[in-house]
């Protein structure tokens, strides 16, 4: 119907036209009314085109939704890669393939990098992954990898050993901090290591820095529920963040806090700071 | 080809005519612009230093000094205290102290400010790393000339303290630190291995301490004690952790077990020879052990200490300078006092050995590297302040912290120095009997203590021994095939990691072989060859012209 207004729009335009004008501008008008009108059908097909392909989007993004649910479902692991729960029963020196998202990273060096990483289950501490610094700088909070390695034991930490290799996955997932406080003193703790946890009502009982002079590691001694914990601010973590650094290096005996940290191991608990709360 | 050959000369004699006399003139003055710059390639080659007559005690001086310490506080405070002391005598001299407890880490940091110019004016460091600073020209102070120096050199006259002469220096220590044939460090304290062992555990397993342990005895012991009962814990210890053997340095380990039985490791002259049968041996020997679990290293199981004061090691090999960890009643410990077993006996030995008649072990410790800065009296302040830690109030004090023993004979002999050895076990602090056991222990061995050759690529050398190790009792645990094969798979993988293949060498004795040069450099040459030579006959012919000219 609309082609047909069209036409007969051009051709009575040609029509007036002719009537006052000579051939040549009659011929001038007819074909551009006759252009107009093409274009007017082009738009025409062209939004019922968009319109169609949105509609098709739409329809891609809602299944896209729906895979991506399936596959960053955390709880989920790919074919061959073990469960935490089996990762933890692994022996010493087994080879291990695990899927899980990065917390945190200490700093690259030399193509290694030591990642904080969780999923649903449990927390994992990959010591020295092979890593280049391109791929380094892609390793930030939420990331998935799969993590090719052997399962390791040092001082008490359960890690993923020196050297193991890495892919990146799809998927994002950031583990909340549990508060472990009332397991302080218990070997429950232990069923929380590697976790991102808090602690809460502690009170400082030293604290000293590596080497005696600041620019390193600062180590944090907190009495919890009566019982000493040790802390750590790796430098090689967060070192970087001078606020950071000032705060837990200027805290004082007898000072109450709360503190967010990775569960790390040295012959006993040994927590990377990650926050620290004055109360 | 000839053809093109011939239009270059007839180009040459075309431009040459052309510019005549001028040109050879300019092509002199290039070619001597050229030598004097190739001479200082790079802007970080500063220029050699000299001595000045006097120290200007007017002139306000900073001197950074990087400082290694055992993770022990009491050496922090005598780092201070003798900066204190220093400046107390030198008002217009500030140091600054930036300490660290990884020798690598000063490397590392040391080789990043080589490149920015800002490299610390003194660190404490190994003759290894330094081979590797002086790939940079004039930057590490080349001692020879200072060392001797009337006025300022060891024991000089203008010095307004009481540091020792070079006599009073340990000659076999101040040699430590030659590279080539001139010195570029002098050493501050001297520590070697040492064995430490849970004697109540070994004669309980039946055994009993040899003066020198061999190594098929240690072996031998440490498979006994694998043991288990019939709770799985092990008989020895009625736990389920023992780790019999436990090696801190497998660097060391490596290296020591070669010397002891003369086998190849590298030469002065920067030869690589430590992949050889004798190495393969040593491995299969420890790969058996390690299949076993009867023997761990430090980078897979963590400190010897810390197991040994557990009762869940036997035979812990570490440092003498990590005594103070070393016992169940040691000063210093990284475990809760509840896991530490009272009551075992330790006791020190040298490292195990091939030929106990001739005990061999390294000789190892921190050393003083001073480098070279564009003021000269910066440079006197610091080599000033590096002799001020020979004195004897820091050697004794320093040499007290842990297992070193004093670099000069000037404090080993003072009577201080001597009632401190002869008060061992008076308490377990400074007179610890374990700690002055293990000084003991070097001073008695100093004549068979040695160090590897020094040259740019020989700290490499000495971390791809250690990994082998490293290697191979990591994939043993992992129970992979360990055969002839593996090895051969293992030594190309490690030369390939350290670049071993490509170290150039630059010994004590300077005689390297650099072998052919680049074709670059080659066509180079031939082409300067073949352009003065022109040049040669452009001007005999002109010569010719004007004497035929003249006749």
């Amino acid at each position: 119907m609309k082609k047909f207004n069209v036409v007969l729009a051009a051709s009575a335009m040609a029509l007036a036209l002719a009537g006052c004008t000579s051939v040549d501008s009659v011929e001038d008008a007819v074909n551009e009314a006759v252009d107009n009108a093409v274009e007017q059908v082009e738009d025409t097909v062209e939004n019922a085109a968009d319109d169609l392909q949105d509609a098709v989007d739409d329809a891609q993004d809602a299944i896209d939704d729906v895979v991506d649910q399936i596959v960053d479902d955390p709880a989920v692991k790919s074919e061959g890669v073990i469960s935490y729960a089996d990762y933890v029963a692994a022996a010493v020196d087994d080879e291990v393939v695990i899927e899980c998202y990065v917390q945190a990273t200490q700093s690259w060096w030399d193509n290694k990098i030591s990642v904080y990483a969780a999923d649903v289950d449990g927390a994992y501490f990959i010591y020295n992954m092979e890593c280049s610094e391109e791929d380094a700088a892609k390793l930030t909070e939420g990331t998935k990898i799969k993590v090719t390695g052997f399962r390791a034991e040092w001082a008490g930490e359960v890690e993923v050993a020196e050297g193991a290799t890495f892919e990146f996955l799809d998927g994002n997932y950031v583990a909340a901090a549990k508060d472990v406080t009332e397991f302080v003193g218990t070997d429950d703790l232990a069923n929380y290591i590697n976790q991102k946890v808090t602690f809460t009502g502690a009170t400082v009982k030293a604290v000293s820095y590596k080497n005696d002079t600041p620019g390193d590691d600062i180590y944090v001694t907190l009495t919890i529920n009566d019982v000493d914990v040790e802390f750590c601010l790796e430098y090689y973590l967060n070192g970087s963040d001078e606020e950071f650094y000032n705060l837990v290096g200027g805290l004082e005996e007898g000072t109450t806090v709360d503190v967010e940290c990775f569960l790390y191991w040295y012959n006993g608990a040994d927590g990377h700071l990650t926050a620290v709360t004055v109360k | 080809m000839m053809k093109s050959v011939n239009g270059f000369t007839k180009k040459i004699r075309s431009t040459l005519s052309h510019l005549g006399r001028r040109a050879v003139v300019l092509f002199v003055l290039i070619s001597m612009c050229m030598t004097v710059l190739t001479g200082c390639h790079g802007s970080k080659n500063m220029a050699e230093f000299a001595v000045p007559d006097s120290f200007d005690t007017g002139k306000q001086i900073e001197v950074v000094f990087w400082a290694k310490n055992d993770t022990n506080a009491r050496q922090t405070a005598i780092y201070e205290k003798a900066v204190t002391d220093f400046e107390a005598l030198y008002p217009n001299v500030t140091v600054t102290i930036r300490l660290y407890n990884d020798y690598s880490k000063i490397y590392n940091d040391v080789i990043t400010n080589i490149a920015t110019g800002t490299t610390p004016n003194i660190c404490i460091t190994y003759p290894d790393h330094i081979a590797t600073y002086l790939t940079s020209e004039n930057q590490v102070l080349c001692l020879d000339d200072i060392m001797y120096d009337e006025k300022y050199g060891l024991g000089g006259s203008e010095l307004l303290y009481n540091g020792p002469t070079k006599d009073e220096m340990i000659d076999k220590y101040l040699n430590e630190g030659k590279i080539g044939e001139h010195y570029y460090a002098l050493p501050y304290m001297r520590s070697t291995e040492a064995l430490y062992i849970n004697k109540t555990y070994v004669e309980k397993l039946g055994y009993e301490v040899p003066d020198v342990v061999t190594w098929d005895y240690i072996w031998e012991v440490s498979e006994a004690a694998m043991a288990k009962g019939a709770d799985g814990n092990f008989t020895i210890n009625g736990q389920n952790v023992m780790i019999p053997f436990i090696y801190k340095s497998t660097d060391n380990m490596m290296i020591q077990m070669l010397r002891q039985q003369n086998a190849g490791y590298s030469t002065a002259a920067g030869e690589v020879n430590l992949f050889n049968d004798t190495t393969k041996e040593v491995l299969s020997t420890i790969s058996a052990h390690s299949a076993t679990r009867a023997f761990s290293t430090f980078k897979i199981s963590s400190y010897p200490a810390n197991f040994l004061n557990a009762g869940q090691c036997i035979f812990a090999v570490d440092s003498t300078a990590g005594s103070t960890w070393m016992g169940p009643d040691a000063p210093l410990s990284d475990i809760c006092s509840d896991d530490i077993i009272s009551g075992i006996e330790v006791v020190v030995r040298p490292i195990p050995q091939y030929d106990t008649e001739n005990p061999v072990m390294i000789s190892q410790g921190p050393s003083i590297c001073i480098f070279n800065k564009d003021d000269p009296q910066v440079v006197l302040a610091s080599w000033m302040f590096a002799q001020f830690l020979l004195t004897n109030e820091v050697q004794i004090a320093y040499a007290q912290t842990e297992g070193y023993i004093p670099v000069t004979s000037k404090a080993q002999n003072t009577q201080e120095y001597i009632d401190y050895l002869n008060n061992s076990g008076a308490d377990n602090d400074l007179y610890y009997d374990i700690k002055i056991a293990s000084t003991k222990l070097l001073l008695d061995n100093i004549d068979n203590t040695f160090v590897t050759p020094v040259f740019n690529g020989s700290a490499s050398v000495r971390d791809a021994a250690g990994q082998l190790i490293e290697k191979t009792v990591t994939s043993t645990r992992r129970k992979e095939t360990i055969d002839d094969a593996y090895f051969d798979e293992l030594f190309a993988n490690i030369q390939s990691l350290y670049r071993l293949d490509q170290i150039e060498g630059g010994g004590r004795d300077g005689a390297v072989d650099l072998g052919p040069l680049p074709v670059g450099a080659r066509v180079l040459l031939i082409s300067l060859g073949i352009v003065w030579l022109f040049i040669i006959i452009y001007q005999a012919k002109l010569l010719l012209f004007d004497n035929k000219r003249k006749r």
